[in-house]
């Protein structure tokens, strides 16, 4: 066996200097993403254009694997349009956004789907009006609802990001690039990745029961 | 005044749930709607308020159409307060914010005027102890007073209560009639979806019969129940007994 802990000590740091990065893209995504969700909901219920519209967006994201979406965002696109030259981690950012955005959409709907009718015919029989019960009634309920899954998007949205350092993004998957190109250790620094991805969902999954048990009241 | 004229409602061409029902609610009064099931009384409730979109005839509510698509109808709905069989309490508010909710939404009030209404009439109906219970913790007596009170917190002019006590056990039922029974003859008009015959006999002014779709027998309650017209309503009060 060979394990050289002193590697760990020596780039352990550097490597964690990857995590705020990987922090940075997964959260700004993750609001862009739960915003896009809420917008193709509330769209896909306009009228059938734009129901087709948004239901074409959530099959093709979820037809395709997010490494080659971001990949053929950052190389592909500008491949087409020349003049088209995104920046690295809004290239992240964007992808990793319209990405969730789908998956949270269709578990958003689900939510919606699962509401008591009896709660918004009882809002619509006091004369509240439709985007006040939206705001007030809906979305609340339906967020209860489907919370569990919606954490659990968040958590695999900050596992996918993993996959930043194909364009250049210095994540910790990055970081790992350097040092084991310097280094010709593989193990430890996988290590130091490992346990920092798994100590971060663990903690988010922790923050996904606390507001769990927030909204449940019972 | 609450006029209804020609009521149709059918959900397709085998279905007809309503059939031509002509009926106009004099303002204060307490109705009982009785009758067996499957006869439309709760599909004719709820299209009082447009819950259901009537097929075709007039609703009129002191001479404004309601079922028309250039009335407001959350106008028209802000005065008719409406009462269910399963009580649809906001499941994420307390008993107050229930109360408070369309006072502040609808009627723009200020969080202290709307919570200080709300509480008044949270005590009216007996839940003055229960302002910050959320409906789970509650009993269903105590979820149909509070959602009685949320729907009296608008000042409507008509009270709809669909099957009030239907979901309820005898205790809790008689609870929620008692409640019932304060509120009528205070100008409130009042139209009750009930099996309750003893509520119907004792509280409502009128007594509405219907089965298979109409209307069949309309008369003041003390009346309808020793003397009914109608071949279908003595069957019906007959099957009761």
């Amino acid at each position: 066996m060979n394990f050289d802990v002193s590697i760990i000590e020596k780039y352990g740091p550097l490597i964690l200097s990857g995590l705020p990065m990987v922090l940075f893209i997964s959260a700004v995504s993750a609001v862009f993403g739960f915003l896009i969700g809420l917008l193709a909901v509330f769209l896909r219920g306009r009228n059938k254009v734009l129901k087709t519209i948004v239901n074409g967006y959530i099959d093709l994201i979820r037809g395709t694997p997010v490494y080659v979406q971001l990949i053929f965002f950052y190389l592909g696109l500008p491949g087409l349009f020349p003049g088209f030259n995104p920046p690295e981690v809004l290239s992240c950012i964007i992808v990793f956004s319209i990405n969730s955005g789908a998956y949270l959409s269709e578990i958003l709907r689900a939510g919606v789907e699962g509401i008591d009718r009896g709660q918004i015919e009882a809002a619509k029989a006091l004369g509240v009006s439709k985007s006040d019960i939206a705001r007030h009634i809906i979305f609340p309920l339906a967020l209860r609802n489907v919370l569990p899954a919606v954490m659990n998007e968040f958590i695999t949205l900050t596992k996918e990001t993993s996959i930043v350092s194909v364009i250049g993004v210095a994540d910790m998957m990055y970081r790992y690039n350097n040092v084991s190109a310097s280094t010709y250790s593989t193990f430890e620094p996988l290590l130091v990745i490992f346990i920092a991805y798994y100590i971060l969902n663990v903690i988010l999954s922790q923050i996904g029961r606390f507001i769990e048990r927030k909204l449940s009241y019972a | 005044m609450l006029k209804v004229e020609h009521l149709y409602k059918e959900y397709n061409e085998n279905v007809k749930v309503l059939f031509d029902v002509n009926f106009t609610f004099e303002d204060g009064k307490t109705y009982a709607i009785i009758g067996s099931s499957g006869g439309g009384k709760s599909t004719f409730i709820r299209c009082l308020n447009m819950l259901e979109v009537p097929t075709s005839g007039t609703i009129e509510l002191d001479g404004v159409k309601v079922n028309d698509p250039k009335t407001n109808l959350e106008d028209i709905r802000a005065k008719m307060g409406m009462v269910f069989q399963n009580f649809n309490l906001f499941e994420h508010m307390n008993a107050l914010d229930n109360v408070t909710f369309a006072l502040r939404k609808v009627k723009k009030m200020s969080k202290e005027d709307a919570d200080m209404k709300g509480k008044e009439l949270l005590e009216q109906v007996g839940l003055g102890h229960r302002f910050d219970a959320y409906p789970h913790q509650m009993s269903g007596g105590e979820k149909q007073r509070c959602a009685i009170a949320r729907a009296l917190a608008m000042d409507p002019e008509v009270l709809l209560f669909d099957e009030p006590t239907s979901a309820l056990d005898p205790e809790m039922t008689s609870e929620v009639l008692k409640v019932l029974q304060s509120l009528s003859h205070q100008g409130l008009t009042m139209i009750v979806v009930t099996h309750e015959m003893n509520f119907a006999k004792e509280v409502a002014d009128e007594v509405i019969y219907m089965d298979k779709g109409n209307i069949v027998e309309h008369s003041p309650a003390k009346e309808f129940f020793e003397h009914p017209k109608t071949k279908r309503a003595q069957e019906f009060l007959a099957n009761m007994i």
